[in-house]
């Protein structure tokens, strides 16, 4: 079983990372849940989104506490939440930033494995807004291997429909060969 | 072939509303109830489902509506919670005292106050007493089966009552998971039309809801019992038959590793599930820990139930809603009675938890575990216990 925790700001599409990622997972014949700590859904408000998935059929229905992976959307929730609260030892930890791994590495843990991106610079160049639900999986991919590239076709294409499904591809395409690791 | 798809709960849900074919629904949006009726009332807008919508003031009108449109002899559908649900309290009793086929999901919910969005099942246990047939549901497999299996049932001129499909708001309605979903034809042979035997036609006049003077208000309240009671058979072969076609096979009362349990755990719902994985826990360090859970509710499975638990020694049962002013949560107290006769007394201990949308973890039943041993031996009374109760 792998779990994962997204960190965002309300609007800014953690929720919809969830969605896409575990529909994706369900799609190569896997089991997932996608679900998020609900709350007064307040733009920019920090929120909280799980992926959960499996083999076999999930049992567990509880919030993630210790996840395999951390994805954070906003770079600037490092300061105000413990991203890396119960992330366990060894984990990854995916963050949409502009900054290098040398630059971010000594506030952090040192058992963690960083991956690196500037997915909101990809997504307003290629999507002319700063919206980093699908773009911000390209890095979590590349790092992580959670899913095949091709398995999030499907649920892209029926949540944005067509020409928003694939600029979304291609800014995901992009973070996924711009991710750096370390 | 069903579709293993990847698909929100809710969207599920109201994917078998539409399978089966509704003629009327009316409701009023209240979170997280939301996703289910704001789906319909698209595939309404969209000509994918040849029904109407009503858009209506509250959710006593809404009820009120589908009690309109069922009495003329129409297929309906709600769907509420908490508050909306209160709001709907005394039209729920007008619904089964009618006779009336209604299917509604209650995506389960804190009441207020103080004012709660989030899980919990306050709501529908405030709902025990109104005739309707109730089921929980633990998957969003199970939510879909559920619903419908629920339009089989109330279509059954034997049943001619309404039904509740019970569904953890949040916790179950808003996760995406993998469901099956039928193709039309699949489930066609399995739901029967819509077809009334005694409705509001003004070539056969009938009255619905006269007064009922004292010297027949008394039959009337025992025969909606006797039907509710009575409907079970129905249910049972429903769930019979949706085993024998799909494949999937449904109880009113369900185990999980109880052979040789001295200590059953006893759930309702979505974190049924959450206790499985405590149970596989507990049992691989050798603790004979087993789980029951209640799949219907009304009427309540009173013989399975025995069954189910006569050779355990403690029974920890979870309430996700505290009875204030009793001792403790209403499945316990209802199961203790329930239990009262058995020949060997069985320990019975109350624990109360994830009210309001607090988080229900395997460690919590762990804890639970632990504490109802505890308890036992120490020959504790039985009253009820908060897990996760903060103390100030």
């Amino acid at each position: 079983m792998i779990e994962i925790r997204f960190h965002g700001r309300g609007g800014q599409g953690a929720v919809t990372s969830c969605e896409i990622l575990s529909m994706a997972i369900i799609e190569e014949g896997r089991f997932a849940q996608g679900f998020a700590s609900f709350g007064p859904e307040r733009r920019g408000a920090p929120v909280l989104a799980f992926v959960r998935a499996g083999q076999e059929a999930l049992k567990l229905r509880e919030q993630v506490y210790n996840p395999d992976y951390v994805v954070v959307l906003d770079p600037t929730l490092l300061r105000i939440v413990d991203v890396t609260s119960g992330l366990k030892e060894g984990g990854w930890l995916i963050l949409n930033t502009k900054k290098s791994i040398e630059d971010t590495r000594p506030k952090l843990r040192a058992d963690l494995k960083l991956a690196l991106v500037d997915a909101t610079g990809i997504s307003r160049r290629v999507l002319n807004a700063p919206i980093v639900s699908v773009s911000i999986l390209g890095a979590l991919i590349r790092a992580t291997g959670i899913v095949d590239l091709k398995s999030l076709e499907k649920p892209v294409l029926r949540r944005f429909g067509t020409l928003l499904a694939r600029r979304n591809t291609e800014a995901l395409m992009e973070t996924y060969w711009q991710t750096i690791m370390g | 072939m069903p579709t293993r798809t990847p698909i929100e709960v809710s969207i599920a849900i109201s994917k078998a509303v539409q399978q089966a074919d509704v003629d009327v629904i009316a409701a009023y949006p209240i979170t997280p109830q939301t996703h289910i009726v704001e789906h319909l009332s698209e595939l309404v807008a969209d000509g994918e489902l040849q029904a109407a919508f009503i858009n209506v003031e509250s959710e006593h009108s809404a009820l009120s509506a589908v009690i309109g449109a069922a009495a003329a002899g129409a297929s309906t559908f709600t769907a509420s919670c908490s508050q909306g649900l209160a709001l709907m309290h005394e039209i729920l009793f007008i619904a089964a005292s009618l006779r009336l086929p209604i299917v509604m999901v209650v995506t389960t919910r804190a009441l207020s106050g103080p004012i709660s969005i989030w899980n919990d099942h306050s709501d529908i246990m405030a709902e025990r007493d109104i005739g309707w047939l109730q089921v929980f549901c633990e998957t969003g497999q199970e939510a879909y089966d559920a619903v419908l299996q629920a339009f089989r049932i109330v279509r059954d001129p034997k049943v001619q009552l309404p039904m509740m499909v019970n569904v953890d708001g949040f916790n179950l309605t808003h996760v995406i998971e993998p469901v099956y979903l039928f193709e039309q034809e699949e489930i066609r042979d399995y739901l029967p039309e819509h077809r009334q035997l005694l409705r509001l036609d003004i070539d056969h006049p009938l009255t619905m809801g006269p007064v009922g003077v004292p010297e027949v208000y008394t039959e009337a309240k025992k025969q909606v019992d006797a039907a509710l009671v009575g409907a079970k058979p129905v249910v049972l072969a429903a769930w019979q038959e949706f085993a024998e076609r799909y494949g999937r096979f449904y109880q009113p009362v369900e185990t999980y590793q109880v052979e040789g349990a001295e200590i059953i755990l006893l759930t309702m719902g979505v974190i049924s599930r959450t206790a499985m994985s405590a149970v596989d826990r507990l049992r691989a360090t050798g603790k004979p820990v087993g789980l029951v859970r209640l799949r219907l509710w009304r009427p309540f499975p009173l013989e399975e139930l025995r069954n189910c638990v006569r050779h355990a020694k403690i029974i920890a049962v979870i309430d996700r809603h505290l009875s204030l002013g009793a001792h403790g949560g209403p499945v316990c107290l209802e199961v203790r009675a329930a239990l009262y006769d058995l020949p060997e007394r069985l320990r019975i201990f109350g624990f109360v938890l994830g009210l309001g949308g607090r988080d229900v973890t395997v460690a919590d039943f762990l804890e639970i575990v632990d504490r109802a041993e505890h308890y036992a031996a120490a020959g504790q009374p039985e009253e009820y216990s908060l897990i996760g109760l903060r103390e100030v």
